[in-house]
């Protein structure tokens, strides 16, 4: 198991696990699949990104990675 | 009027902005499109740091839905063109400013005669199809966009060079992102229209004067409920 730490912006933020902040989740899981456990439609994702640069679904995720998840936002 | 009665306007903007920059930005041609939520507030501040040439843009007109966010926005206002308010405030802020405006929506037809001569465009339109056929015409005309965004409490901010991806990045290929994100069910509240609106002036002022970090390839995205403010590299 790794750890990551989860961040679920704007209208995400309702598909946060209860746990907390840093989530458990098996050696090798891709963003898409991590996308999918937590019942977010995919979507609804726009932007991924990992460690503060962008990244696609395939992504698989590492120890102490920092993942953030982003809605799409066009208002003006 | 008499500019004379004003020639400390700029005062405070010293030692900020050097004698050399302030010249350059009485020189430097912005167009605002979209006088909502953002532009309102952006003509606002790109007027009072002294921007020369202000063009602004909005076929809308106000309705009560405005008044929870848009600066620009009053009760005797309902139904007046946002484009002439807009107008009307530069104008009452700085007489320095040259200042014009349009009431009417951008299609194919007129966007590039409206930008083209321009040194920066400021994105505060709405609509994210708009804001690819916006991207099209810039990096047609090699003009640089300052693109904000907002939704609730949440915002974003990149700077779009010509030959640039832009939104590509930010809502995947033309015509397969939806018109609305997700402002349509979250709304947009005050004090985060400003908000970018104000990060937006400045991202302005650093492309217009080359100076600081411009967010090229990068998207700010900053979330209030939670105080996060992020900048992502995009490429």
């Amino acid at each position: 198991m790794i750890k990551i730490d989860l961040q679920l912006f704007a209208t995400l933020s309702k598909y946060k696990p209860e746990s907390n902040e840093c989530l458990e989740i098996s050696e090798e899981t891709t963003v898409e699949k991590l996308i999918l456990d937590l019942g977010i439609p995919l979507e609804i994702v726009k932007l991924i990104f990992v460690n503060g640069k962008r990244q696609k679904t395939d992504y698989r995720l590492k120890n102490n990675d920092r993942l953030g998840l982003f809605p799409p936002v066009g208002g003006g | 009027m008499d500019t004379f009665l004003f020639k400390e306007r700029y005062d405070r903007n010293f030692n900020t902005l050097s004698k050399a920059e302030q010249k350059k930005l009485g020189n430097s041609k912005v167009i605002i499109i979209g006088l909502g939520g953002l532009g309102g507030s952006v003509c606002e501040m790109l007027a009072r740091v002294g921007v020369g040439d202000l063009t602004l843009i909005d076929g809308d007109v106000f309705e009560p839905s405005n008044l929870n966010r848009q600066l620009l926005s009053q009760e005797h206002l309902m139904g007046f063109p946002k484009a002439q308010a807009a107008n009307d405030r530069v104008k009452a802020i700085n007489s320095e400013v040259k200042v014009n405006h349009m009431i009417e929506y951008l299609d194919e037809s007129n966007l590039h005669d409206r930008i083209k001569d321009k040194d920066v465009i400021m994105d505060c339109l709405d609509s994210i199809d708009t804001r690819f056929m916006l991207q099209n015409s810039a990096q047609k005309a090699s003009i640089p966009i300052v693109s904000g965004a907002i939704a609730g409490v949440a915002g974003q901010l990149t700077t779009i060079y010509p030959g640039d991806k832009g939104y590509e990045l930010i809502y995947g290929k033309k015509g397969k992102s939806q018109s609305k994100g997700i402002e349509a069910t979250t709304g947009n509240i005050s004090y985060c229209a400003l908000f970018v609106a104000a990060l937006q002036s400045s991202e302005c002022l650093k492309v217009l004067l080359n100076r600081g970090d411009i967010l090229r390839n990068k998207l700010l995205i900053a979330e209030l409920w939670n105080n996060t403010f992020d900048v992502i590299d995009m490429v």
